[in-house]
């Protein structure tokens, strides 16, 4: 466990003033300090140049265009601020979406997941301290409709190293994920790089493989 | 000289040089061209509807004599005349038409072409096209007229114009015989005076002659274009032109409603829905575990969490946001991803189509993946939309046991309406035994319109 300099700074952004304000006493109520909540994208890179939070929670979908302005946003303050910690979060799932912000900065202290995830409170907390503390967590739906997608690489992946990697996908540890599928953390540790060397990962000894593992699902996902 | 050339003999005849105009000539040449045409149908009308004429004189005949013996004949005889008209009078009256269409070119300047339509090949094809159609009976109509009450008007004419030959002719008679000596209708021309009045009178009438011809040629001619002309594929096309607009527009009204409805549930309900679930969500935590509210505050966050499930589904169902956001690739994705079979997509779409073409081509294989689950049995399907040189092709292709009927299913109708608004084209493959393919192309021109 790495030790965490209290508090997190966070910064907000959502367009449904209620839900924003939900938001902020959720994350308030576990600790976290809210120093900014705001309503679009320009205020929120704003906000992060005024505040250098180390957060950033954001909607996807806000104004003026009601598209991708909070993706677009997020992936900009990562290009801007490396170290920053991103949370999107999605009306739906759009694994392109997942690919645009996993590709900034390594795919490190990022998360995508459904907006209705907010409402398991608890495991969403969860998620918030696996991306602050370097982790990368995808919404299970995503990877749940990756594994269905029938194309190459994907193919090469048994059935078992495809459970595996979503497991990798939704942030899990090799133990975790041991004790997940009720196997030996050997076993899966063998998996882990079956994965890797199928999906043409070089094998140096960087940890981040495991992200790189996931975005090479993502972008399979992207592909035509 | 602002006004327009006349195009027809009554648009002429109102001109105060009428009489100097080409108007009088071409007048004439048409009416004087016309009983021979006449005469000649007439003649051949004549020969196939025998049967009625030799009935209509039994008829007359019964008239002074009844002779109840004959009625079985009589009956025999409209029968085969009936049948004789039916089968020949086609074969008169389509020849005949071409050649007055042809004729008709001389008082009638404006286009004109026939309702025809255009039949398959073979005898067959031709003679079902032709006996089907109302065109062709227009026209055995037009020649029934042509050869019975044309020539009556045309008699009428000659006596004029022999009336008005015969006026002028009076001095020179009266000047040979001598005063008293001619009787001219219920008087005798006494003078050389009154002989000379009635010579004007009749160079008068000569000369003012052209307007009777010209009108007589005018009404044969309006006549003619009424029958012979197919309705104007202009104005026809113009009409179809006008509707399909409309349904378009209606169509397009119906997407941006959709599209407000769904932004409405997604700014309204399902925000306070969202918040609602996640304070349930934090009250859960704040209350002792096994104390009795606990149980129920559980129980109001799990239905609340169904209820955003639901409301999230319906949203879809009114209006995918995906399609909105991302374009018609990713909503397709989509789709497949939420299918119950393994499907592929593939897209080649370069641009952001127009909303109207985007909606549907989503509904198109929304429908056509609810199809392939429901009815085909298929362990796998493939949906591929490219955009090709400005039209939008859409397939969706399965492996499973075909046999889709079309006009079955009022689902595959209700698709290719929706195609059809689009001016687009639905064609479908789904012999027995499978595969199945259903094919869409929606023209999509490079300026979309602006309710895009």
């Amino acid at each position: 466990m790495p030790p965490e300099p209290a508090p997190v700074r966070v910064v907000l952004a959502e367009d449904g003033v209620l839900l924003r304000e939900g938001l902020a006493g959720l994350l308030g109520r576990f600790g976290f300090e809210v120093v900014g909540a705001v309503g679009d994208a320009e205020a929120l890179k704003g906000a992060v140049a005024e505040l250098a939070p180390d957060l950033v929670v954001t909607d996807i979908r806000m104004p003026p265009g009601f598209t991708d302005e909070g993706l677009r946003a997020a992936v900009e303050l990562r290009r801007a601020h490396p170290g920053l910690a991103v949370i999107a979060l999605s009306q739906y799932v759009e694994q392109s979406y997942a690919s645009d912000l996993l590709d900034s900065s390594d795919g490190k202290r990022v998360g995508y997941l459904l907006k209705d995830r907010v409402v398991d409170v608890e495991e969403f907390v969860a998620n918030v301290r696996h991306v602050l503390d370097g982790g990368t967590v995808v919404d299970p739906q995503v990877v749940r409709q990756l594994l269905r997608r029938r194309r190459d690489p994907l193919l090469r992946l048994s059935e078992r190293e495809r459970e595996v990697l979503a497991r990798i996908a939704e942030g899990h540890s090799n133990a975790a994920i041991a004790k997940l599928l009720y196997v030996s953390e050997a076993a899966v540790g063998k998996h882990v790089g079956s994965i890797l060397a199928k999906l043409d990962l070089p094998p140096a000894d960087d940890t981040n493989r495991r992200v790189l593992a996931v975005l090479a699902y993502l972008r399979t996902g992207r592909e035509q | 000289m602002s006004t327009p050339q006349p195009q027809t003999p009554f648009g002429a005849l109102t001109r105060r040089r009428f009489l100097l105009s080409r108007w009088p000539w071409r007048s004439l040449g048409f009416v004087l061209t016309s009983p021979p045409v006449s005469a000649v149908t007439a003649g051949v009308l004549a020969l196939i509807s025998m049967p009625w004429l030799i009935a209509l004189t039994y008829v007359i005949d019964a008239g002074a004599e009844p002779n109840p013996p004959q009625l079985g004949l009589l009956m025999f005889l409209i029968v085969l005349g009936t049948v004789l008209v039916g089968a020949l009078g086609p074969l008169v009256a389509l020849p005949l038409a071409a050649l007055e269409r042809l004729r008709l070119r001389l008082v009638d300047f404006r286009p004109m072409a026939s309702g025809h339509r255009t039949p398959g090949p073979g005898l067959w094809a031709w003679v079902r096209t032709r006996y089907t159609e109302s065109a062709t009976w227009r026209e055995l109509a037009y020649a029934v007229l042509l050869a019975t009450v044309a020539p009556v008007l045309f008699v009428g004419l000659l006596v004029l114009g022999f009336a008005a030959v015969t006026l002028m002719l009076i001095p020179v008679i009266v000047w040979q015989e001598g005063p008293g000596q001619v009787d001219f209708i219920w008087s005798t021309i006494d003078t050389m005076g009154q002989a000379v009045t009635i010579g004007v009178l009749g160079a008068a009438l000569l000369v003012l002659l052209p307007y009777p011809v010209a009108l007589l040629a005018g009404a044969h001619g309006a006549l003619a274009r009424a029958l012979l002309q197919g309705r104007g594929r202009g104005e026809l096309s113009a009409e179809l032109g006008a509707v399909s607009r409309s349904r378009a527009r209606l169509v397009d009204a119906f997407e941006a409603e959709r599209r407000r409805i769904e932004r409405d549930l997604h700014d309204g309900a399902q925000q306070r829905l969202v918040t609602l679930t996640l304070q349930l969500g934090l009250a859960r935590l704040d209350i002792p575990a096994g104390s009795p509210a606990a149980d129920s505050v559980a129980d109001a966050h799990d239905q609340a969490k169904q209820l955003m499930a639901e409301l999230r589904e319906l949203i879809r169902g009114i209006h995918p946001q995906i399609l909105t956001d991302r374009g018609l690739p990713a909503a397709l994705g989509q789709l497949a991803d939420r299918a119950a079979i393994p499907v592929e997509v593939r897209t080649h779409i370069p641009r952001r189509l127009p909303g109207h073409i985007e909606g549907t081509a989503y509904f198109v294989v929304s429908e056509a993946l609810t199809n392939v689950a429901k009815h085909s049995g298929a362990a796998a399907a493939e949906v591929a939309a490219h955009l090709v040189a400005d039209v939008l092709v859409v397939e969706v292709r399965d492996d499973g046991s075909g046999g889709a009927d079309p006009d079955g299913g009022t689902g595959l109708t209700g698709l290719s309406d929706r195609v059809s608004v689009m001016d687009g084209t639905m064609v479908m493959s789904s012999p027995p035994g499978g595969p199945t393919l259903l094919r869409v192309e929606l023209p999509c021109p490079q300026n979309p319109p602006p309710s895009a």
